[in-house]
């Protein structure tokens, strides 16, 4: 087989964050900053990011503006000729930190939005104020002109938000809106039960999605992530394990996908021993479930593999405790059944607070209402 | 697209020359699109001064080929690229 470049990398910059979303994508082990790799060693990840055929990068986190070296970050990312975009929250930017970012070549902006009202966001957040300051935030990056996409996090509690998002988007400028439903891996499976949408959620979300794309379309552009546990069929995952995408961990371990840590048999190099292209191509992790080779039954004879190459190896370790599973999304799965039974009965308990993101050593959040 | 439309790339689209796989490519938010060298002559006209009808009279003169046809190219792939918002358009 052989093993295309990568076309992105995600650098989680730090899992410091100053928000506590209980859908976190990062891993319930966070890592400590003590651990994260310095300027220097993220400026030479960038250019042999680029030498290895990487042509986005997504500046990530945690909070990418918690780190003090951001802009530095942005230009070196620029002299490696790398398209560079900035994954935030907008907790951490002002407007002189944006102009500097300006300055530095930022190609693009992905704003986070954790609900239309101050109430739903600040609270899903767990930072007060954040609402606020988020709006004041994409003020600044329309006066300056940045490409702007919307990436508004959707669930049981705030699904109901859609349409309101989709305006915002619009009102704020924004080319494109991302609508994510909530995918469980990292703290989100801590809230299975708060955030689960139901089933005519699901479907609610995406009935609006394809109205509104059809009456906004050239003007802007909604890229949905649906509900998976209602699904038929699983996501194409990374597009493919080790194919097109890499991500770096903020202490310098790199992953075929920010969950691959909750495979317990994968071990993991890191930026600090060895060059990201030796990693790619010859690492175990990578090659554990590139290509069908590794397929169990009913993937490995099935017409879909190339087109979702299993689904998501994390969410097959997850609800099925075997990484190399058919995802149980998959309504091939003999866990299909099981899993939407257990989608049902995450909808309907009314009663669980939402779990929030901790770092470690910190004190726990409270919810705000 | 119509002859008076003028077509330019807005802030954060851009044409990247790849050079692991040897390609012209255009970069736009989260998205890389590899670029053919019908796809790469086309953008490589648009100058955001120009109009529709001037770029497809100036491809049909470059290129040697009946102007009617490099319309009916250049516009099917101009207003896909505009559809996904890689594209302004101005009258």
């Amino acid at each position: 087989m052989t093993i295309p470049a990568p076309i992105a990398m995600l650098a989680e910059l730090t899992h410091r964050c100053p928000l506590s979303c209980p859908y976190c994508s990062n891993p319930v082990e966070l890592a400590r900053q003590d651990s994260e790799l310095d300027t220097e060693t993220w400026v030479r990840v960038f250019d042999e990011a680029a030498r290895l055929g990487v042509l986005q990068l997504h500046l990530s986190g945690g909070e990418p503006a918690s780190r003090r070296d951001l802009v530095p970050l942005v230009q070196a990312a620029r002299d490696a000729g790398l398209y560079t975009n900035l994954i935030t929250s907008g907790i951490g930017l002002t407007e002189r930190r944006l102009k500097e970012l300006d300055e530095a070549g930022l190609d693009h902006i992905q704003l986070s939005l954790q609900g239309t009202t101050p109430e739903m966001a600040d609270e899903i957040g767990g930072y007060n104020g954040g609402y606020k300051r988020k709006m004041q935030v994409a003020e600044w990056i329309g006066q300056i002109g940045f490409p702007l996409t919307l990436n508004a996090v959707l669930h049981r509690r705030n699904l109901h938000q859609l349409p309101r998002a989709i305006e915002m988007a619009q009102e704020m400028g924004a080319r494109r809106i991302e609508v994510a439903t909530v995918q469980f891996h990292g703290w989100a499976l801590k809230n299975l039960d708060t955030l689960m949408p139901t089933r005519e959620q699901a479907r609610e979300a995406t009935r609006i999605v394809a109205e509104s794309r059809a009456a906004l379309k050239g003007r802007l552009v909604i890229d949905y992530v649906p509900a998976d546990y209602h699904d038929d069929y699983p996501k194409r995952c990374m597009g493919g394990w080790g194919s097109t995408g890499l991500n770096v961990a903020p202490d310098g371990q790199v992953l075929p996908c920010h969950a691959a840590q909750s495979i317990p048999h994968l071990e993991f190099e890191t930026v600090r021993d060895k060059p990201l292209d030796e990693i790619w191509y010859n690492s175990a992790a990578f090659n554990a479930y590139r290509g069908t080779d590794w397929m169990q039954e009913p993937c490995k004879s099935c017409e879909r593999k190339m087109v979702d190459f299993g689904g998501c190896r994390c969410q097959a370790m997850a609800i099925v405790g075997d990484p190399a599973a058919t995802d149980p999304v998959c309504i091939k799965s003999p866990h299909h059944g099981a899993l939407q039974t257990k989608a049902d009965t995450h909808a309907s308990n009314t009663e669980a607070p939402l779990v929030y993101r901790t770092m470690p050593g910190k004190k726990e959040v409270e919810p705000t209402s | 697209m119509i002859a008076t439309d003028i077509p330019s790339l807005p802030r954060g689209v851009r044409l990247h020359f790849d050079k692991v796989r040897d390609t012209w490519v255009l970069l736009a938010p989260e998205r890389a699109i590899t670029l053919d060298q019908i796809g790469h002559a086309i953008l490589t006209e648009v100058d955001g001064r120009r109009s529709f009808g001037e770029i497809t009279q100036a491809l049909s003169d470059k290129y040697n080929a009946p102007v009617e046809q490099i319309t009916e190219d250049s516009s099917g792939f101009l207003t896909a690229l505009r559809d996904r918002r890689f594209l302004d358009v101005t009258q």
